[in-house]
């Protein structure tokens, strides 16, 4: 039983990571149909860009503060990602919109390929290590021998989850953006029609994802305590199964399906085969795609685009 | 008075008359293609402020067509087209929206997953939420049945609410300009009445200049000040609603036989 908890706890820590990547999956896929499958290493760049002001803001400046360091090194990830996301939508989507629908897709496997072989070549091919900063952890139940407990790392992650998928909620169903990008992703030309930008919203949604998914790849970084360059695909594809399997185009879904999938695999580690952890992840993926194509939150009408 | 003076007051007064003669919109040889077919052929017409004008034709004529183009969405590839005294041949749509020229279009195109009051707000959008409140207000008046469903989903709507919604969503940007194309579609007589009367309302009352885009010929001729016919993308035929509605041609090919 202190076994299962203990997994169930790991499970959702890694579960609200996917969740923030899918979260980037489903607002591209939803206004403009497409699968960002550059998005997964837009994430994984993210984690370096962490990387790097993690080792200048602690080993140059020394600075200790380790909530300071951890806020200081988010802001700046998600601004340099959002940059990038940015730039991947204008160079190498934009101009194939109105195109045959697979030119996008293509166009994103290459930037894809671009971004993992681009840190490969600028970092190497090693892993790169930070050092370990927060290690404290509440110990929610002990007994005999055995403890369960909740890393301030896993608080963290779960907590900072749930805040950016209440603030996107609210973003997304209440404000006068959230309300324009739902109208592109009804109906572009409509949306035109009244007076909305319908590039630059595009724009935005991109600079959006990429935000979360330097949120992911921080907390990713802080988590694992290492990251490499190939550590975008993986996650990426596990992250779009989750926004699958939860509904694509539903920003909850997005979020429940990843926890899903971090409780799947981190069980089927716990009690099975670690290396069959990503088998079991994606067999899930064929499964939604067979019963419920639309997913646990997902609109039954697919008439996308 | 010196003579300088009486000079400003001439210019002036020419300027005046200028104004007053220089229509709202005006559409001097517009032909838009899809790919290489040419859907619009040249196309000459003007709507003046305040008037009520109609563009009647048959089904594939080119009259969604135009008023798409009007919108730069196909553009124009020929001619010139110009609103309130200022060239929009080239610009973005969005900021064609912004001139206080609204369209509902071709089947209406609601926001189905939206509710009615968002579908409003989308309207109001080039406000940024000025006087949102004071707006819904009047729309709610003129179609008091989308009162009552503020907060149903706009896609569970009858044909006839939702082009309700369609029209009250162009007027929450307060519209100098309205263009509706074909209101009448798929709608009930009743409806269709209504929905013109509180067209022919808006025009009288407020003053709301309004071009119209029709199957529906004589509906359309009756309510409108003067009327063009469109025939495979080139303009055949205008003068005003009530010349149309007795000539000869116009009887036998849109409204002998015709529904109304």
């Amino acid at each position: 039983m202190e076994f299962f908890a203990q997994q169930f706890i790991n499970g959702l820590t890694l579960g609200s990571i996917y969740g923030l990547i899918a979260i980037g999956y489903t607002m591209v896929f939803g206004i403009i149909g497409m699968v960002n499958f550059a998005h997964g290493d837009v994430f994984m760049l993210s984690a370096f860009i962490a990387l790097i002001f993690f080792l200048i803001l602690t080993t140059w400046l020394g600075m200790t503060s380790v909530a300071l360091v951890f806020l200081i090194v988010l802001v700046l990830a998600m601004v340099l990602t959002s940059l990038w996301g940015w730039a991947v939508e204008r160079v190498a989507y934009r101009p194939l919109r109105g195109s045959f629908r697979l030119a996008p897709l293509i166009s994103a496997i290459g930037v894809s390929i671009f971004l993992s072989n681009f840190v490969q070549v600028v970092q190497g091919a090693r892993n790169k290590p930070v050092p370990p900063l927060v290690n404290d952890a509440f110990v929610l139940y002990r007994h005999e021998d055995y403890v369960v407990t909740l890393s301030y790392k896993q608080a963290i992650i779960m907590a900072t989850t749930a805040l950016l998928l209440a603030g996107f909620w609210y973003l997304v169903q209440k404000t006068s953006f959230g309300r324009a990008q739902r109208a592109c992703e009804q109906d572009r030309r409509m949306a035109a029609l009244l007076g909305i930008n319908v590039d630059r919203t595009i724009s935005l949604t991109f600079v959006l994802g990429a935000a979360l998914a330097a949120v992911a790849g921080t907390l990713y970084l802080l988590y694992y305590g290492v990251v490499s360059f190939s550590d975008g695909f993986v996650p990426g594809v596990k992250a779009f199964t989750a926004a699958v399997l939860g509904g694509i185009g539903s920003l909850p879904g997005a979020v429940i399906g990843g926890l899903i999938i971090g409780l799947i695999e981190t069980f089927w580690s716990a009690y099975f085969s670690i290396e069959y952890k990503d088998v079991a992840a994606f067999l899930i993926l064929i499964v939604v795609l067979i019963f419920k194509p639309s997913g646990i939150l997902g609109r039954p009408d697919v008439e996308k685009v | 008075m010196s003579v300088a003076g009486i000079n400003v007051l001439v210019e002036e007064t020419r300027a005046a008359q200028a104004r007053a003669a220089t229509p709202l919109l005006s559409i001097r040889g517009v032909s838009t293609y899809y790919g290489n077919i040419r859907a619009l052929k040249g196309v000459d017409l003007d709507v003046n402020e305040g008037e009520i004008v109609a563009l009647i034709g048959a089904n594939g004529a080119g009259k969604s067509t135009l008023m798409m183009t009007i919108f730069g969405d196909p553009r124009a590839r020929e001619g010139t087209i110009n609103y309130a005294g200022r060239d929009i041949t080239r610009l973005p749509t969005h900021e064609i929206a912004r001139l206080n020229l609204a369209q509902s279009p071709e089947g209406r195109r609601i926001f189905s997953r939206m509710s009615v009051r968002e579908n409003l707000q989308m309207g109001a959008a080039v406000n940024g939420g000025r006087h949102f409140a004071e707006d819904l207000e009047r729309v709610c008046t003129l179609f008091p049945r989308l009162k009552e469903r503020l907060d149903q989903r706009g896609g569970t709507m009858s044909g006839g609410e939702q082009q309700m919604l369609a029209i009250a969503r162009a007027l929450m940007s307060r519209p100098r300009l309205l263009l509706l194309d074909e209101p009448s579609l798929g709608l009930a007589p009743l409806i269709v009445k209504q929905i013109f009367s509180t067209v022919k309302e808006l025009n009288q009352r407020d003053g709301l200049t309004v071009f119209i885009v029709e199957q529906n010929a004589y509906h359309a001729l009756k309510l409108a000040h003067r009327g063009y016919v469109m025939v495979t993308g080139s303009i055949t035929m205008s003068g005003t609603g009530q010349a149309l509605l007795d000539d000869p041609q116009v009887k036998a090919a849109y409204l002998e036989g015709g529904n109304h």
